[in-house]
């Protein structure tokens, strides 16, 4: 993990007396709400529909145990124990008082963090793949790369009033769990010829109003010139990318306008410019940083065969648990989706139990997922039956990884200002009714948004679910076929949309179809769905 | 319009800022609007002594990018942010490279000495000398 030196710290710590001073002035009415509004979004602070919300960076979505009582710690003492981990690896709590926020964020930065360009139109926190140097599967942990670039992006004195907000992920797998490609720029590691690693570089993907996946503009870039191009590709974006309408102003929309050969042609232009001043760190500052990342020792003898016997136990080993790079150890999943509770809620209660699950077993690190759930990225086979235990103990043992009571939500008209509709009560319906099936239908991403905005990211859902108005009543569209892994397509619209309780007649029957439809029980509904094409399911719900 | 915030110390240029299109070269002050493309500029830095970017509102960012690249591209004389700006911006467009903000409303200069002295280290390079932490960490 990460930590700060005496630099990083010297900076949040700034941050929040500098904070301290703009909310004094506020409260004592030197400035106005109105000046006052950006001030407080670069920290991070929103006003919802009943009280401000504070969302919290969790920077490529790691954390360790101290920082996880800390986040418990704010939900009791700040907010009303409760908060809610969101699609971008952060945490969000939804009844903030403004008076007490310098305080809040002193805490924070007394276990290094912050909620630095948590919000605006600025490079917001970079989220990574919560599996990092865990997984089988990837050739480095693109943590370092990330937490470089959290360095730079800090207080950019360019790039702090981008067109609008900037999204950037960055994965070391070819197994996409950060969905680089629905980001404005995903970055993925890669190997040379030579075995040096080089990052893979696209643009231009996101969600919201105008769904658009990224296009690669460089099929290698060299790790000494990484800084020095993105300052070149934010150039481009910040000179270009519209400023007149905030529906086209993000940089999906440039890429498409230019075309991604002429968009990737300027920005070599400008990185032509920008690379000889200088820019790019030297490779020790890399390597200092992954010095920090460097794995738990991990026992070379731990028993890979252990108990199964216990049915519950067994399944939660098969659907929760993932391949780590090391035998005898694995990858735990704890879902944050039992069925009829608030996707991505957790209570300080069990945010508690999971900082001493993760010191006791897991290396003392947890990962926010952009699913809304927690890993616990290395654990000990033979621990997991304990572990099991505690986490039954404290209601976090769902056993539902990417199955259909996994369902991600935004928080909707519950919460949200920008919302057409509620999006948590129809996850929390969906939830219950399918969950006693969902076995049967193995991997199946259901993801429902309150408005065009997409934070639930419906695009990407197998099944997607989009909260409109329509004259004046919630209205649901069902969108079907999406994906944000490596295999990313978009979700398309079925027909016309429901109310609340006709979305959840329409998705079960889509599922009924479905399993008609299937050429075999391991086909999952995306590869159906892909295999026969919206026509049958039209027919299931509108015939 | 407030007064003129100045860091510098050699005394104000007050020549009118003519705008981009009707610059002449030869002209020592000149006006850009938030979108103009100031790599235009750069055959003139040598007779330009002001170079003056619109700030028409508080979201505008293009005028970032401006000074810096202006900066860098040799500019040693005044540039000057002019429009919907705050204190609370002051260290972003220092570093990018202005050095002198004619804001709507006023900043004090009490205010901007305190707020541009807030943060004790920046993580990148930009057009000012200040080193970032990683030329630090090496150095240390
Ligand atoms: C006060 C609550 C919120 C507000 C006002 C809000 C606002 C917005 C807006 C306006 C967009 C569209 C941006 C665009 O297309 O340019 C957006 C996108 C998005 N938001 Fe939120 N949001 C909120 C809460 C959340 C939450 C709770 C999450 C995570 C669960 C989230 C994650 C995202 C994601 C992933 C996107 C789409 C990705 C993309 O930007 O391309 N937001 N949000
Ligand atoms: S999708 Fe819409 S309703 Fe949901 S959180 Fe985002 S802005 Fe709010």
């Amino acid at each position: 993990m990460y930590r700060y030196d005496e630099y990083d710290q010297a900076v949040v710590d700034a941050r929040v007396a500098e904070f301290r001073d703009q909310v004094e002035r506020r409260l004592k009415n030197e400035i106005s709400e109105e000046a006052f509004k950006p001030l407080r979004l670069m920290n991070g602070l929103y006003l919802q529909l009943h009280a401000y919300m504070l969302r919290v960076a969790i920077p490529y979505g790691t954390v360790d145990s101290r920082q996880m009582r800390m986040l418990a710690h704010i939900a009791r003492r700040y907010d009303r124990g409760y908060g809610h981990f969101t699609t971008r690896q952060n945490i969000q709590y939804n009844w903030m008082k403004l008076e007490e926020m310098p305080d809040l964020l002193a805490d924070l930065a007394s276990v290094e963090m912050h909620a630095f360009q948590t919000s605006g139109n600025c490079i917001r926190n970079i989220s990574s793949d919560q599996f990092a140097a865990a997984a089988a599967d990837e050739i480095a942990d693109p943590r370092p790369y990330a937490e470089l670039l959290r360095q730079w992006s800090t207080l950019h004195p360019e790039f702090s009033f981008l067109p609008r907000k900037f999204k950037i992920a960055v994965t070391g797998s070819t197994i996409d769990r950060a969905a680089i490609k629905l980001h404005d720029i995903g970055l993925e590691l890669v190997q040379n010829e030579a075995g040096e690693i080089g990052l893979k570089v696209l643009v231009g993907g996101g969600m919201g109003r105008t769904p658009m996946l990224g296009h690669v503009i460089r099929e290698y870039l060299p790790v000494a010139d990484y800084l020095s191009y993105m300052e070149a590709i934010l150039r481009v974006y910040n000179r270009h990318g519209r400023r007149d309408n905030i529906y086209k102003a993000r940089i999906k929309i440039l890429v498409n306008d230019l075309g991604p050969a002429e968009f990737a042609r300027q920005v070599e232009e400008e990185w032509a410019l920008v690379k000889p001043l200088g820019l790019d760190p030297p490779p020790s500052e890399l390597a200092r940083i992954a010095a920090h990342f460097a794995p738990p020792v991990l026992d070379a003898n731990a028993p890979v065969e252990i108990d199964l016997s216990n049915p519950d136990f067994a399944n939660w080993v098969a659907v929760n648990t993932h391949p780590h790079k090391a035998p005898g150890y694995t990858i735990v999943t704890i879902s944050l989706k039992a069925p009829g509770e608030i996707p991505g809620d957790a209570s300080a209660d069990q945010m508690d139990i999971i900082a001493d699950l993760a010191q006791r077993y897991a290396g003392d690190e947890i990962r926010v997922t952009h699913a809304q759930n927690l890993v616990l990225p290395h654990v000990r086979r033979a621990d997991l039956f304990d572990l099991w235990q505690v986490l039954v103990s404290a209601g976090l043992a769902t056993a539902n990884l990417d199955r259909a009571s996994d369902i991600i939500s935004c928080p909707g008209l519950d919460y949200c200002t920008l919302a057409n509709a509620r999006s948590i009560p129809i996850a929390q319906k969906l939830a219950v009714k399918l969950a006693p099936q969902e076995a049967d239908l193995g991997e199946l991403k259901i993801k429902v948004s309150g408005c065009i905005n997409g934070c639930g990211h419906h695009h990407a859902g197998h099944i997607g679910i989009l909260g409109v108005d329509r004259k004046g009543e919630e209205n649901y569209q069902l969108l079907l076929g999406g994906s944000g892994a490596e295999d990313a397509t978009l979700a398309k619209i079925l027909g016309p949309g429901f109310d609340e309780n006709g979305i959840v007649t329409a998705v079960e029957k889509v599922i009924d179809r479905y399993k008609t439809l299937r050429a075999d029980p391991a086909e999952r509904f995306l590869d159906t769905y892909r295999r026969v094409g919206a026509e049958p399911f039209k027919e299931a719900v509108y015939g | 319009m407030a007064e003129v915030y100045r860091l510098r110390a050699d005394p104000e240029h007050t020549a009118p800022a003519v705008p981009l299109a009707e610059y002449q070269p030869g002209g020592t002050a000149v006006w850009l609007e938030a979108g103009d493309d100031a790599r235009l500029l750069v055959p003139h830095l040598g007779a330009l002594r002001r170079i003056d970017i619109a700030f028409p509102k508080f979201r505008e960012g293009r005028g970032y990018s401006s000074a810096r690249i202006l900066r860098e591209a040799g500019f040693t004389g005044e540039i000057r942010a002019v429009g919907v700006l705050y204190v609370d911006q002051l260290m972003f467009l220092t570093r990018a490279g202005f050095d002198a903000v004619l804001p709507e409303t006023p900043i004090d200069p009490a205010v901007a000495e305190q707020t541009l002295k807030r943060f004790p280290f920046v993580y990148m390079k930009a057009t000012d000398a200040v080193q970032p932490v990683w030329e630090l960490r090496e150095r240390a």
